[in-house]
């Protein structure tokens, strides 16, 4: 049993020293045992087992008896204080003035009472947006519920996008929200979003990526270039060494037969914005994954190699998400995950099963992994 | 007529919509009615209107805050600067009301009451301010009751992060909260001061489901694991078999082949178990890892940016995580002193041992090689040999009386 007053003591004693320097800084997050409710706390480390109770509730047994419910309602990730607020407000009807949110961006209310799991939902669905509640998945009886696709920043608040994140999520989402509400796909799916190649979101090893991409080189502003750029690391940022200094100039040229469009150039230089509102637009990548159940995890790999910008609702992005998860959920096994179905059928059936065109785009010539990687474990999947 | 015809159109269908967040936002906040009329432009013009970074922070921190500006400051005054703050989410995310109140009051008053639960590394983040508000937001965030502290960004130790772990998980083999706690802990310096190479991600999953995808998104993932025997409840095994077909969906689909169920018993062939977690996900009552727990250490994870992207490959086969963790810590900060001292600017650790060769990591490290880190031996024959591998022969003798110097020599 975890010794609490202990963890506790050591955190405001760290605390404590802190604070006796001139400045308070560096005391980092608060100690988590503060925010657990007191079923956590008891139970910590003694959970015997899990079961779903209905989409987007799960229950949680201890060796102890002990029993918690999660109620896990779907959210934007963007969110107004407001609505924490009115999250703070049932948190503290019915969960003794605790919440969680978890990796994918859902917010989680955790009781110990099983009559208070449906007024909560109730509370849910009565704010303005509704909240509702779903996402989860039952290994045991082999029901899978699409959970929350994470997701970048796009036009919100980033200087690198080559597409909207939130916008997009939602279209997705909207369309997908049968498949959230109910346990009715085959296996684990996961959806992410990274509004360009820098993929703030880590989005290449996910069932379906749905990431932004441009498609024209820099257009080089020389006189940005000259007052905020570094030359010799503008130069190095390239990849595919498509950049050249202009010494006399005090600028640099890209040469096009080389750029492959990733972007780091301008992240490394403000001088090399690189945004066409027409040739801007979507690529989907497919069968990543992360777990190790049953095979080793996987990279995502290229399906769809653009898709134009169509705001506010995406329709072609959409649509070629909802074909992939559809095609896959009505060939796959039970836990049959993309990446798992694709190595059974073969990629040449997956580009039939989809009716996705198969184009030259979709071989790789970045050539800048090493061979080598191939030859390192990236998984745990070892014997001992 | 609306104002903002294109996003009226996101706030349609049952998935809880960002743009009515942006506008009850903007009930209190000029500028979350700027953003959203500026998202808007965006939408017309499908590009976006934020510019380049520029530099702003707080006293005696490099870096949790990102700066933000608008290319049309005279359109949309509310949002000229928008500055991003990362703020260290309590671990696990867990939180109590009490103090996520006191949070929003204080962003009420010094932001756009715009926030993002949460950012992909795992701070939550306060989205949208002026310059001068950050000092005062970071002052007052410190003095709650726990304070609350900035998070990592830029080529810093980034917030470390963990799965829920033994806080409502069976399967976890290791305290996720307290190792990713301990940690962040023990690391404030570099977490808020940029000085290597570039960013550095710890990610702490309780085991190989992993579910804050450390394997993917962190060069450091720690991942909860198993040495000894699968513990088998025969009688759940029993009420399973009620409602499951073993064989086809647990004992089939092993990727080992390791198991056997002959209708009343399931066998386990543990030296064969890879530990993929698949028959204990599927079988939660009645299969649970093992007694000797501990995790494996995967690095190098990372999104394509700059050398393709990456899951970690098995760096520390077994490490047992016992507070306070001094063989973790230990390693960080050798492999830190070696990437900070060999790495160049904006090279990934996991970058840095693909030029290097893996062979040296382990030699600075002092870390055995095994069969554990490989998914097979080279496929070459190419081979470094350190001087102190090769006889002593006359040949030898010769490149030393030419002046040769060999590999490995001081």
């Amino acid at each position: 049993m975890v010794d609490w007053e202990e963890r506790q003591k050591e955190y405001w004693d760290f605390i404590a020293k802190r604070r006796e320097k001139d400045y308070f800084s560096d005391f980092g997050p608060p100690h988590y045992s503060l925010m657990l409710p007191p079923v956590v706390k008891d139970n910590y480390g003694k959970w015997k087992y899990h079961e779903v109770v209905k989409c987007g509730v799960l229950k949680h047994v201890s060796e102890s008896g002990d029993v918690v419910y999660s109620i896990r309602a779907v959210t934007p990730r963007l969110l107004s204080i407001q609505t924490i607020r009115d999250f703070c407000d049932i948190a503290d009807k019915y969960c003794d003035g605790y919440i969680r949110w978890t990796t994918r961006n859902n917010v989680e209310f955790l009781v110990t009472d099983e009559s208070k799991i449906d007024p909560l939902i109730n509370d849910l669905k009565a704010m303005k947006p509704a909240y509702p509640v779903g996402g989860t998945h039952d290994a045991v009886t082999g029901k899978y519920a699409l959970s929350n696709i994470v997701h970048t920043q796009g036009w919100v608040h980033c200087h690198t996008p080559a597409i909207d994140a939130s916008g997009i999520v939602k279209a997705v989402m909207d369309e997908l929200f049968e498949y959230f509400e109910e346990m009715k796909l085959p296996a684990l799916c996961r959806i992410s979003l990274a509004c360009c190649a820098n993929m703030c979101g880590a989005v290449h090893a996910s069932d379906i990526a749905i990431v932004g991409i441009h498609r024209a080189p820099p257009l080089i502003d020389d006189d940005g270039v000259r007052r905020m750029c570094e030359l010799p690391s503008t130069v190095a940022s390239c990849p595919n060494a498509a950049i050249k200094m202009k010494p006399k100039e005090k600028t640099v040229e890209v040469d096009s037969e080389k750029c492959m469009f990733c972007g780091n150039c301008y992240t490394m230089c403000p001088g090399m914005p690189m945004f066409d509102p027409e040739n801007d637009g979507t690529a989907i990548m497919v069968a990543g994954k992360i777990s190790a159940a049953r095979s080793d995890p996987a990279l995502s790999k290229v399906v769809v190699p653009w898709i134009p910008n169509e705001p506010p609702r995406w329709p072609k992005v959409v649509d070629a998400v909802k074909k992939i998860l559809e095609a896959w959920a009505s060939d796959a096994k039970k836990h049959e995950r993309i990446a798992e179905w694709v190595e059974r059928i073969g990629w040449e059936k997956f580009f039939e099963k989809t009716g996705l065109e198969f184009t030259q785009h979709l071989i790789n010539d970045y050539n800048r992994t090493p061979y080598i990687y191939a030859q390192l474990r990236a998984s745990t999947n070892f014997r001992w | 007529m609306s104002e903002t015809p294109m996003l009226d159109e996101l706030e349609k269908g049952p998935f809880p919509s960002f743009v009515t967040e942006i506008k009850k936002a903007g009930e209190t906040k000029e500028a979350a009615r700027d953003l959203l009329r500026l998202l808007e432009r965006s939408y017309k013009d499908k590009k976006t209107h934020w510019k380049h970074g520029g530099i702003v922070a707080v006293k005696g921190y490099g870096g949790g805050v990102i700066g933000r500006y608008c290319d049309l400051p005279d359109e949309f005054p509310a949002v000229a600067h928008f500055h991003t703050v990362r703020i260290n989410q309590p671990t696990s995310k867990f939180y109590t009301t009490k103090s996520l109140r006191a949070i929003c009051d204080i962003w009420e008053k010094r932001g756009s009451g715009i926030t993002n639960f949460h950012g992909s590394t795992g701070d939550f983040v306060l989205l949208g301010t002026f310059t001068e508000e950050l000092q005062p937001l970071r002052d007052d965030l410190a003095e709650l009751d726990p304070p609350f502290d900035i998070g990592g960004s830029g080529s810093d130790l980034r917030t470390p992060s963990a799965c829920i772990g033994p806080a409502r998980c069976e399967w976890a083999c290791y305290d996720t909260l307290d190792v990713c706690y301990e940690m962040t802990k023990e690391y404030q310096m570099p977490l808020h001061r940029p000085m290597w190479p570039y960013k550095f991600k710890i990610k702490c999953s309780g085991c190989p489901n992993d579910c804050v995808a450390a394997k993917a998104r962190s060069d450091f993932a720690i991942i909860g694991t198993w040495r000894d025997d699968i513990k088998i409840d025969q009688n759940e095994v029993k009420e399973y078999a009620k409602i499951m077909d073993i064989q086809a969906e647990v004992v089939d689909l092993c990727p080992t082949g390791c198991m056997s169920w002959d209708g009343s018993t399931l066998s386990i062939d543990n030296a064969n178990c890879v530990r993929c977690m698949h028959c204990i996900n599927k079988m939660p009552k009645a299969l649970a890892p093992g007694d000797d727990r501990g995790a494996t250490v995967l690095i190098g994870a990372k999104a394509p940016m700059l050398d393709g992207s990456t899951i970690g490959w098995v760096f520390l086969p077994f490490v047992k995580l016992e507070r306070p963790y001094d063989e973790l810590k230990e390693t960080l900060d050798n492999l830190w002193e070696w990437w900070d001292e060999e790495g160049k600017f904006r090279e990934r650790v996991g970058e840095l041992i693909w030029r290097k060769g893996v062979r040296e990591v382990l030699k600075v490290l002092d870390i055995e090689p095994s069969p554990y880190m490989v998914s097979s031996p080279r496929n070459n024959p190419f081979m470094f040999f350190d001087k102190s591998e090769l006889i002593h022969s006359d040949y030898i003798k010769e490149l030393e009386r030419r002046g040769i110097k060999l590999k490995g020599e001081e």
